[in-house]
């Protein structure tokens, strides 16, 4: 069954994306007219990229219209797929752009995540600068930020990005969608070079072996050798109580997180800027990756323009244990990196105590002591782990124990 | 189509410009400090008390009376101001009444003219006006630069203006300006009344220079208008009308500080080079526009002269509430101010004394004995191109449709650095290019060009380069950043095709002419 598809926006607000319709039919080739806001400077470009689409898609004979307010190739290319795949033509068939410089980026098991910024799945001009504000990842979000009609139109765009654009040193991060469209997120996006993918409103071990397993299958089978590796967001009250089993459902989940907007409609209580409603909840979340050996990171802060708001409640979460938090707005990200550092007076005092330490396995004693005052080996490991951070953040130079 | 076909020249910048504008004979752009006037300023004539009242009341019963008055005939040239901006109502009034006068072929020479001057057209078609010699945009700029306008299009910085009435490059017949606050015997400003503007000093040359001066008014006051920015001894005729703007325009939207994160990202990386290339010390001074990226600049430099305990001599406006704040935090000890775009910097000037109000003539004269603009130490600026040698276009898109006037931008070059805050790329059209659309201003005087992907340095400028080592900047070669945006767009873009026409020229500062516009093909 062959109707008319159309995808993407158009408007005079709509920026960096294009409008696309396909309109099938029985003979006459391929009729393309396009109108676009840089006719001047890329006008041939634009017309060139859609033809070359409309072929690899298997199109022969249709009339496409097409918008464009400065879509780069990438876009263009998976606005004229989503319409091709409306109108239900170019089945089986993918459309992918030339990979970019950031494709080839290694996926890290240990690494910071203190920050994780939220980019809208099918808002393309939110993508191009996003690594420029450097958040520790980038997370390209099917979920809750794409209307339900958009998703497949979304899950292009997304796979299209991944291998276009250069998201630097940043974790690349997609949120998939819950249950089985997920599973179908999973299948288009894994063999593009994902790191880490965030499952949401996730209950149970079993949702998380499901996205693992799919992964894998399309891993392997894409001949990848670097793992996806897994965030599950927990959003409910057995979200929560199941919080260590789905910590430790693979060897393949490195962080667990916290959704609170759902995790608090599911109580029935309000959110509160002060948090008492959800503090057992983030404590069960910050113990559950402990005891798996992962990293535990906070919900994200929603007003953004509330920065003292965000230092505030970074601080909080760092008090509870969280190594992390959500960001939905760049210029959230500095101040999460700001407040998850360790301060000035925690920096000394760990250097102190890793240089006493330092000094004891010289003398071959076998307790620590900082003046009068006998170090634990907890504390010493605390201390190693602030000393290491402020070394990777430049907070303490190269070479300081030299000098002191 | 007088000027349109005549001969081009190549300047010292190798841009192709009529060797005639408007029946004028022109100096090709020799270089930014090449050109030497020679002569004497122009004059009006003498004026005796005894052709005026001696009780002061200057006041006519409407302009078409008072353009009556002061001979309007055709050919003339009209000036007026942009004090009001957007909101401006008297430009328009005043060539309703020179149609309903019956006048002809008259050349509108306004400070900048705005989207709500699009009414002029009318008068353009139907030929009571010729041409315009100003900043045009909207639809007064595609008119332009659609080859439909008689007579060249001649673009002017805010100083430039007041070198070409000094010169007598442009004799203005007759000055109208539009007052917040004026009194019966022509005094007036900008500082009082329901129009309050700030300061009314882009009308300053005109008041000094043009044969016949009007002054109208929605706000008369009696005897004096204090201050006195324009006096009543040059002014033949005062008007008074029921509103000459609409104070929600006058202050404009550019006065909103940016929301965008990427130009948030830009300001910031802005006044950490400031900073870090010791600009920011103690006793220096700088200037920051009204755009929103400028003003997000001041917001970030705010407060890291707060934490490095630095404070400014003055800091040079368009003011706005942010200036105004670093002003009574005691953080600059003056305001230099060119313009004011908000109410709370009207406020200030009015009564703060250390907000002054400065002339075209102080800040940015060429031909002068001197101006504050080069001893600013940072200024910075837009561009919407800017080329590999660091040649820059703020006057058309890069299709070569006119986009925005000069403003004081090209004066504010001589600054000792001048920065262009831009981004790299804006909805997949780089900014940075092999050659910029329309020359406006020459890259020896454009020192850094910072943009969300790194920062460029001029290569002239060695002891800036030298003084951010280490300091952990992003400092790239221009062409670094221009081939990373070039291939995230998709390739080099293809120059646009223009046409073989010159619809406008874009003057220097001091009366040369530094490229021209040309008409645009479609």
């Amino acid at each position: 069954m062959t109707r008319t598809g159309e995808a993407g926006r158009r408007g005079e607000k709509v920026r960096s994306d294009c409008w696309v319709r396909v309109e099938p039919k029985t003979r006459g080739g391929l009729k393309l007219s396009v109108r676009t806001k840089v006719e001047a400077m890329y006008g041939d470009a634009v017309r060139a990229t859609c033809t070359k689409a409309l072929e690899a898609l298997g199109v022969k004979h249709a009339a496409v219209a097409v918008e464009d307010f400065g879509a780069l190739d990438f876009v263009l290319m998976a606005r004229v797929e989503a319409a091709v795949k409306r109108a239900g033509l170019g089945e089986g068939r993918a459309c992918l752009p030339e990979p970019g410089p950031g494709f080839g980026a290694k996926a890290v098991r240990e690494r910071f995540r203190r920050s994780r910024l939220y980019l809208p799945g099918n808002e393309p001009k939110f993508f191009l600068n996003a690594a420029l504000h450097e958040p520790d990842g980038v997370i390209l979000d099917l979920e809750d930020s794409v209307a339900p009609a958009e998703k497949d139109a979304a899950r292009l765009l997304v796979r299209n990005a991944l291998r276009a654009v250069d998201f630097g040193s940043c974790e690349r991060t997609v949120r998939i969608n819950q249950g089985e469209r997920g599973l179908w997120d999973v299948e288009a996006v894994v063999p593009q070079n994902v790191h880490l993918l965030l499952i949401p409103k996730v209950e149970s071990a079993e949702q998380v072996r499901a996205v693992d397993e799919r992964a894998e299958k399309i891993r392997k089978s894409s001949g990848l050798k670097a793992p996806v590796h897994l965030m599950p967001i927990i959003e409910s009250a057995l979200g929560c109580f199941h919080a260590l089993e789905i910590a430790k459902a693979s060897p393949r989940v490195v962080a667990l997180t916290i959704g609170l907007e759902d995790y608090t409609a599911d109580l029935g209580a309000p959110r509160t800027q002060e948090g008492r409603e959800s503090f057992w909840a983030r404590s069960v979340v910050v113990n559950a990756a402990r005891a798996a050996g992962v990293t535990p990171i906070d919900t994200v802060f929603s007003d953004v323009s509330d920065m003292e708001g965000l230092r505030a409640a970074c601080l909080d979460a760092k008090a509870l244990g969280f190594e992390g938090k959500g960001c939905i707005h760049p210029r959230q990200v500095p101040v999460v990196h700001e407040a998850f550092a360790p301060s000035i007076d925690e920096i000394e005092r760990a250097r102190r105590i890793v240089l006493a330490f330092e000094e004891a396995g010289r003398q071959g004693l076998g307790v620590v002591a900082l003046g009068s005052k006998m170090i634990d080996p907890p504390v010493v490991k605390r201390a190693l782990r602030t000393v290491s951070m402020a070394e990777a953040l430049g907070l303490l130079p190269e070479g300081w124990k030299k000098e002191s | 189509m007088v000027g349109k076909r005549a001969e081009l020249k190549r300047n010292a910048l190798g841009r192709l410009v009529p060797a005639v504008v408007n029946g004028k004979k022109q100096v090709p752009f020799k270089g930014v400090d090449g050109y030497v006037a020679k002569g004497r300023q122009a004059a009006p004539p003498i004026a005796s008390a005894a052709n005026f009242p001696g009780d002061g009341d200057k006041r006519v019963g409407s302009l078409a009376e008072a353009l009556e008055a002061c001979g309007l005939s055709d050919g003339m040239t009209l000036s007026t101001h942009h004090h009001f901006r957007n909101g401006d109502l008297v430009g328009n009034m005043l060539f309703d009444a020179s149609a309903r006068l019956g006048a002809k072929e008259l050349m509108w020479f306004p400070s900048a003219s705005f989207p709500c001057h699009e009414p002029v057209l009318r008068h353009m078609e139907r030929g009571v006006v010729h041409h315009i010699e100003g900043s045009m945009n909207g639809p007064l700029g595609d008119y332009c630069t659609d080859g439909k306008m008689r007579g060249l299009g001649v673009l002017r910085s805010h100083g430039g203006r007041w070198q070409a009435i000094q010169d007598g490059e442009v004799h203005v017949d007759i000055a109208v300006i539009a007052a917040p606050c004026a009194d019966a015997f022509g005094n007036a400003n900008g500082v009082n009344g329901p129009a309050a503007c700030g300061s009314l000093n882009f009308a300053l040359a005109d008041s000094l220079y043009a044969d016949k001066v009007i002054v109208v008014t929605d706000h008369l006051v009696p005897f004096p208008a204090i201050p006195w920015q324009i006096q009543g001894n040059h002014v033949d005729a005062v008007v008074v009308v029921d509103t000459v703007g609409d104070p929600s325009k006058i202050v404009s939207g550019t006065t909103e500080v940016t929301k965008s994160p990427d130009r948030l990202l830009l300001a910031e990386l802005v006044a950490r080079f400031v900073r870090d290339a010791g600009i920011m010390r103690d006793g220096f001074s700088f200037q920051a526009g009204a755009g929103g990226t400028a003003l997000a600049f001041a917001i970030y430099l705010k407060e890291m002269m707060k934490r490095a305990g630095v404070k400014a001599r003055f800091v040079r406006g368009g003011s706005t509430k942010y200036l105004v704040e670093m002003l009574d935090e005691g953080l600059t000890d003056y305001i230099l101010d060119g313009q004011t775009f908000d109410l709370c910097g009207v406020a200030s000037m009015r009564d703060n004394p250390r907000h002054v109000a400065t002339s075209p003539f102080t800040s940015y004269n060429y031909h002068g004995k001197g101006f504050f603009g080069t001893f600013v130490d940072a200024v910075v600026l837009g561009a919407t191109e800017v080329d590999v040698h660091f040649n820059a276009n703020v006057v058309t898109h890069s299709d070569g449709r006119l986009l925005h006037g000069i403003g004081g931008w090209q004066n504010c070059l001589f600054a000792g650095c001048t920065i262009l805050a831009v981004p790299a790329v804006r909805d997949r059209i780089p900014v940075i290019v092999d050659e910029v659309t329309t020359l406006t201003g020459p890259g020896e005087l454009i020192d850094v060009v910072v943009t969300e992907r790194g920062i460029a340095i001029n290569p002239r400028r060695h002891d800036l380069l030298e003084s951010v080592e280490g300091k952990g900047l992003p400092i790239r070669d221009i062409r670094d950043i221009q081939r990373e945006v070039d291939q995230m767009c998709g390739g080099r873009p293809t120059p646009p095709r223009r046409g073989r026409e010159v619809v406008a020229v874009v003057k220097w500062v001091d009366g040369t002419v530094m490229d021209s516009v040309w008409k645009v093909v479609r």
